[in-house]
């Protein structure tokens, strides 16, 4: 059919980029042609037809294909893949030798959680408030209960579906242990456990560590440690 | 030459000029349909994955919180995609011979990155900043929807400039507290919008003329 052939000519067209020039004149010749032959009103409103759908794929590709330059400019956004480089990475894994700006770490035991002997340390590095006990918590319900579980039994989600257990913390050597002990196992992983050094920030792995003390501490205290102001609160509880 | 056409030609003729201005606005309204429809907007579509992750077994069934993998959400304006190790976090023993799990073992084996398809895909000319958000109070839901029932992951809205400016102009009715940031499911203890109003105070959300300007987001 001839009005076929003509849309189809003019939707061609479009992928030029001067759309909407001569949408109805494209090719006056075959319309003048088409004029004669018919002499029916329909022919009359044959261009209009195909002005309407010239002017729909137009539309139609003004709102697709035209977009995606301003979309996908050429810059990296985060994990925005790279052809420069062999591994396709745009984020660059650091120079051998080379300090990334603000991660000297020079403070050996804030960050390592070890002395100068090699052991781990007694003493946080920084006052434990409640403000960082809370903060601990919350860190330690993101990253550790799904193994630890919430009271540090070990019983987290992931070890009942076939994770090798820990230990519970509410055990005679990590009572005793360190806190730098403890810090260092969150940085450096132990047994099956992965380190969470990517994960958690120096400062978020502290807290952890006196949020597992106050754990410590809550599921092996006696009467006596409770302040006696909220011995009577408890007791009633009973 | 006689006359070509017919007089009763003539109002064919009308009828096409006055049809022609209905027809081009039918026309805009297709296309402004079109391009806010789910097909051009990606919305609700499962988009392919290398490997398909299920967001309801890891965060519905086995209660992750989201930041477990997306670490850096509240530091920066990048939610993070988990690196490879944090999956080996778990999968080093559970699945570990699972066919399915192939190419994370393979790309932990050799360092080489899995090319995650990237679902929630803003336009470079918007700035976005998950950061501010987090800590404003809007929740993760409120963008990404129930992931936590989401199988494979699709796109919750349509991310369009419209959407945006929903919460833009009334931040009132979408922030929550901030512990409840990541919850999924979250229900107002009380009013939403009064809650909503005490939080906009109290973080300090900015008024609607600065968070309505075209540069707080085109920058």
């Amino acid at each position: 059919m001839p009005t076929e052939t003509g849309d189809r000519s003019r939707e061609s067209e479009v992928g030029r980029p001067r759309p909407g020039v001569g949408a109805g004149h494209a090719r006056p010749a075959a319309h003048l042609d088409r004029a004669k032959v018919g002499r029916t009103p329909s022919s009359a409103r044959d261009p209009l037809v195909a002005l309407f759908a010239l002017a729909a794929v137009l539309l139609a590709l003004a709102s697709s294909a035209c977009r995606q330059d301003m979309h996908d400019q050429p810059k990296y956004i985060p994990l925005r893949p790279s052809d420069f480089f062999a591994d396709g990475r745009s984020e660059r894994p650091l120079a051998e030798g080379t300090v990334a700006r603000g991660h000297l770490n020079g403070d050996a035991e804030y960050y390592t959680g070890k002395g100068p002997d090699g052991q781990p340390v007694e003493a946080f590095p920084f006052p434990v408030t409640k403000d960082i006990i809370e903060r601990g918590g919350q860190r330690f319900d993101i990253y550790c209960a799904p193994c630890h579980g919430r009271l540090g039994d070990g019983g987290g989600m992931i070890v009942r579906r076939g994770f090798r257990r820990p230990p519970s913390y509410h055990i005679d050597r990590l009572r005793n242990a360190p806190s730098g002990y403890l810090y260092g196992v969150i940085s450096s992983g132990f047994g099956a456990m992965q380190d969470y050094a990517a994960q958690i920030e120096p400062r978020d792995r502290w807290a952890i560590v006196a949020y597992v003390r106050a754990l410590q501490l809550s599921q092996n205290a006696s009467i006596g440690d409770v302040p006696p102001e909220a011995r009577e609160q408890l007791e009633a509880r009973k | 030459m006689s006359q070509i056409f017919h007089r009763s030609a003539n109002s064919f003729a009308r009828i096409s000029i006055f049809g022609a201005v209905f027809m081009l606005a039918f026309l805009g309204w297709i296309a402004f349909e079109i391009d806010r429809s789910p097909w051009q907007t990606r919305q609700a579509q499962i988009r392919e994955q290398p490997v398909p992750f299920s967001h309801v077994h890891h965060v519905g069934d086995l209660g992750l919180d989201c930041r477990y993998c997306h670490t850096t959400v509240e530091t920066s304006s990048f939610a993070n995609i988990p690196p490879t190790k944090t999956c080996m976090n778990c999968h080093s023993q559970i699945w570990s011979a699972s066919p399915t799990l192939e190419p994370v073992r393979a790309s932990f084996r050799t360092g080489t990155s899995i090319r995650w398809t990237r679902v929630y895909d803003l336009p470079d000319f918007v700035y976005f900043n998950h950061s501010i958000h987090v800590n404003k109070g809007v929740g993760c839901e409120t963008c990404h929807g129930r992931v936590d029932r989401m199988p494979l992951t699709w796109q919750e809205h349509s991310l369009q400039m419209s959407w945006c400016l929903d919460c833009h102009r009334q931040p009132e009715k979408y922030v929550r507290p901030r512990e409840f940031v990541t919850a999924l499911g979250y229900q107002p203890a009380g009013d939403r919008e009064e809650i909503g109003r005490r939080l906009v105070k109290e973080y300090g959300i900015q008024d609607v003329r600065t968070l309505t300007s075209c540069n707080t987001c085109h920058r």
